[in-house]
């Protein structure tokens, strides 16, 4: 049940030579990692496997994950989730809300979501903490619960943009250690950009190093 | 460094005497002659004739009736569909190409929107016209496509002016939330785009967008020249029907106008809570809807087809008014004139002195608020403050007040200064209008001026009022004039104001409109039309063009900055 990239190109809006080329292939459980110089295109890259290009970008090449290819599935409907530098928590819900915004429609019955999501919270350190507004917890807690809001939505693959890099030196490896255990727990393949060489270390997955096509 | 506290206490009193004390001694004088105080008639002291009056007035409960069918209907109408509008387009359309798109249709008086929409759905309009050779028609169809007594048309018409307005809004507002990456992470999580605008962006946009309905809410259910032109004529919608009870020339028919009156501000009082309940209904039954965790929702497609097809009736009325005003012999069911003639705008003679005040009108009530809104940042800027509650509440009440609620009475206080039916008292009851929007305008584009500019001009010795008159105000050019492009836009439309205020001896390009569109010849109300929509067009064109060219040197001022 892997992800693999086959050959994927994005051309910018207006220019004549594709961004890069990458093939790559991540196993389940696996979390490969992106690296290179700003402006390269790594979250380009992510935007491209999640389904999120802006207009007018083009793209060429493969997306296959689960022996599917996603590559002209909108983004809801690959089911690959995303993990942002910031928690990106929806302002106006509830923690616990969040977390049910996330659950799949697959769980049915408000007692079994409601379960569901106090069940995540507690596996996040956040036990009892389903009526807090998302602004009053710590960066921490919101990085778990943005986890666990990614997670309950049962996604095939993870796509990691720089996960870790608004967090403490400290908070960083816990916060590091608790994603990948549940990546590995998961079985799903995941794809980080990182500027943390200590990222790619913990990380013990394949390395891609993105430099300019052409250049 | 001066704190401003002189500034403000003048702004203070300018707002308070000039805006606030107009608006509460009408209330009072109406609520004084609903309750049957009314010396100049012979009624003194307290009675409850007014009411029994009002209660009298046959067809009074359909008024009502089509008061709230229209206001609110057309209201939740724009609401829906100017939400989904923005939701299909926005990520697919640059925000600042679209909002320039709506602009258009924004800056055309209701007035004149109205009349052409009625060339175009009249039986004998361009639309029959056009169905014509298909339904065999020979002569206009007997259908009461215009002034039907459901208020369709009505509705119709407040829809073209409100939507553009919202989804302006609406669009605006999206810039202030983190919209781009929430749909991103939305759809991550497996929701359709639609899903992702109804549970996550909507909830953060309405916060930002409820004062803006309210306004239009409130004019929904209080407007009159719209309602002259498209709306039910016998019983017509309530405020209609209090105009033409105020200047009917049995002046005992005040009484029962002056209840009328509070009546139709209780009407927006209760359009209000109406629209505060939905608010906390649509909260509650999001939540659950949100907890269930689907990923489905449909609607944007639908919204943005409907808006189309209201953009293109819009642009075809406006068409409408140039070809009548340009027709000389036009038989049904010809789609176009069989003769054209400039006669009637050549008539100069006709047209020449409502033009004329118009414009005196909107410049100077343009200028009066622009002065007014440049004082009040300033005095916020210098007291380093945020504004207070109270003080955006009191910019707003002008526009959510139902403006026959305290216009009649308004008048009242006007005739005892000697001030009725002079341009001057109706400069000023239409500043009442103009300035809220010229505020609202000048807002954000001031309080977006780096404040480091006007320290390093402080750091050079330069005085609070130097710093503002060769600092912020040349920086400030295209938002100002932008700004007081709008104001113009909002005077020249403005009808009540005129008509009380002006007394029957001040005529506008509104006015003349108005009167003229029920009775007379198509091509010469297609004219005051045409003129009464030119007049914010090139008020814009020259709130565009001027900095542009008064910046020509300097690259960062005189480009497109969207102000």
């Amino acid at each position: 049940m892997s992800l693999v990239l086959e050959k994927l190109m994005v051309t910018l809006p207006r220019a004549d030579r594709p961004l890069f080329e990458v093939s790559l292939r991540v196993e389940p459980g696996q979390v490969a990692s992106v690296m290179g110089p700003s402006g390269v295109g790594k979250s380009t890259l992510l935007d491209a496997v999640g389904g999120h290009l802006a207009p007018g970008f083009r793209c060429a090449g493969r997306v296959w994950l689960e022996g599917r290819d996603v590559t002209h599935l909108s983004a809801e409907a690959r089911r690959i989730g995303l993990m942002f530098q910031e928690a990106l928590l929806f302002p106006h819900l509830s923690v616990g809300d969040n977390l049910a915004f996330g659950l799949s429609p697959a769980v049915k019955g408000r007692a079994a979501r409601r379960a569901a999501v106090a069940t995540a919270l507690e596996r996040a350190g956040l036990a009892g903490m389903e009526g807090r507004d998302p602004a009053t917890l710590s960066g921490g807690q919101r990085a778990r619960a943005a986890l666990m809001r990614t997670l309950l939505a049962d996604p095939a693959a993870l796509l990691l943009d720089e996960p870790f890099s608004r967090l403490d030196t400290g908070l960083r490896a816990e916060m590091r250690a608790f994603t990948f255990a549940h990546i590995a727990e998961r079985g799903i393949p995941a794809l980080m950009v990182t500027h943390d060489p200590e990222d790619a270390t913990a990380a013990a997955g394949p390395v891609l190093r993105l430099s300019a096509t052409g250049t | 460094m001066s704190d401003g506290r002189g500034l403000r206490g003048l702004v203070l009193l300018i707002v308070g005497t000039g805006l606030l004390a107009p608006i509460l001694a009408g209330l009072a004088e109406t609520a004084a002659a609903a309750f049957g105080h009314l010396p100049a008639l012979g009624f003194d002291g307290w009675s409850l004739t007014a009411w029994q009056a009002l209660a009298a007035e046959p067809g009074l409960a359909t008024s009502l009736r089509l008061t709230l069918v229209t206001g609110l209907g057309a209201t939740a109408l724009s609401v829906v569909l100017a939400m989904g509008a923005v939701a299909a387009l926005a990520g697919r359309v640059p925000a600042a190409r679209g909002m320039r798109a709506l602009a258009p249709f924004l800056a055309v008086p209701h007035a004149a929107m109205a009349i052409g929409l009625a060339f175009l759905l009249a039986p004998s309009g361009w639309i029959a016209r056009g169905l014509a050779p298909l339904m065999g028609w020979v002569l206009p169809p007997g259908l009461a496509s215009v002034n039907d007594p459901w208020g369709l048309a009505l509705i119709l018409g407040l829809l073209v002016k409100e939507v553009p307005f919202l989804m302006l809004v609406t669009w605006s507002a999206l810039g202030q939330i983190d919209a781009g990456r929430q749909m991103a992470a939305g759809r991550a999580l497996g929701y359709a785009p639609a899903a992702v605008w109804a549970k996550v962006l909507l909830p953060q946009l309405w916060p930002l967008v409820r004062l803006p309905v309210a306004v239009a809410l409130a004019y929904a259910l209080s407007v009159v020249d719209m309602a002259i032109i498209l709306g039910p004529s016998n019983p017509p919608v309530l405020a209609v029907a209090l105009t033409r009870w105020f200047f009917d020339p049995d002046p005992a028919r005040i009484l029962p106008a002056a209840a009328g009156a509070l009546v139709q501000a209780g009407i927006v009082a209760l359009g209000l809570a109406l629209l505060w309940g939905a608010e906390r209904l649509a909260h509650k039954l999001g939540r659950r809807w949100v907890r269930a965790g689907g990923r489905r929702a449909f609607g944007p497609g639908l919204a943005a087809v409907l808006v189309g097809g209201l953009l293109t009736l819009a642009t075809l009325a406006l068409l409408a008014l140039a070809v009548w005003s340009l027709a000389w012999r036009w038989s049904f069911p010809q789609m176009l004139p069989e003769s054209w003639s400039l006669k009637f705008w050549l008539a100069s003679g006709r047209w020449g002195a409502a033009l004329g005040m118009t414009l005196w009108l909107a410049l100077a009530s343009a200028a009066l608020s622009v002065a007014l809104a440049i004082l009040w940042l300033e005095a916020e800027d210098r007291g380093q403050r945020t504004r207070a509650r109270w003080a955006e509440a009191l910019i707003y009440l002008p526009l959510i007040l139902p403006q026959i609620a305290f216009l009649y009475g308004l008048n009242v206080v006007a005739l005892r200064a000697g001030l009725s039916g002079h341009p001057g008292a109706v400069i000023w009851a239409q500043a009442i209008f103009v300035f809220p929007y010229v505020m609202i305008a000048l807002t954000a584009p001031w309080r977006a001026l780096d404040p480091r500019l006007s320290r390093a001009a402080a750091a050079l010795g330069a005085g609070p009022w130097r710093r503002l008159i060769r600092v912020k105000l040349p920086m400030l050019l295209r938002p100002i004039l932008t700004a007081a492009a709008i104001g113009v836009a909002v005077s020249v439309a403005q009808y009540l104001p005129t008509l009380f205020l002006g007394a029957g001896r001040v005529t506008t390009l509104t006015t003349e409109a108005v009167t003229l569109s029920s009775s007379s010849d198509r091509r010469v109300v297609a004219v005051y039309a045409s003129l009464q929509a030119l007049v914010p067009f090139v008020a814009y064109a020259l709130a565009a063009l001027l900095p542009a060219w008064v910046h020509r040197n300097c690259r960062d001022l005189a480009g497109a900055v969207p102000a």
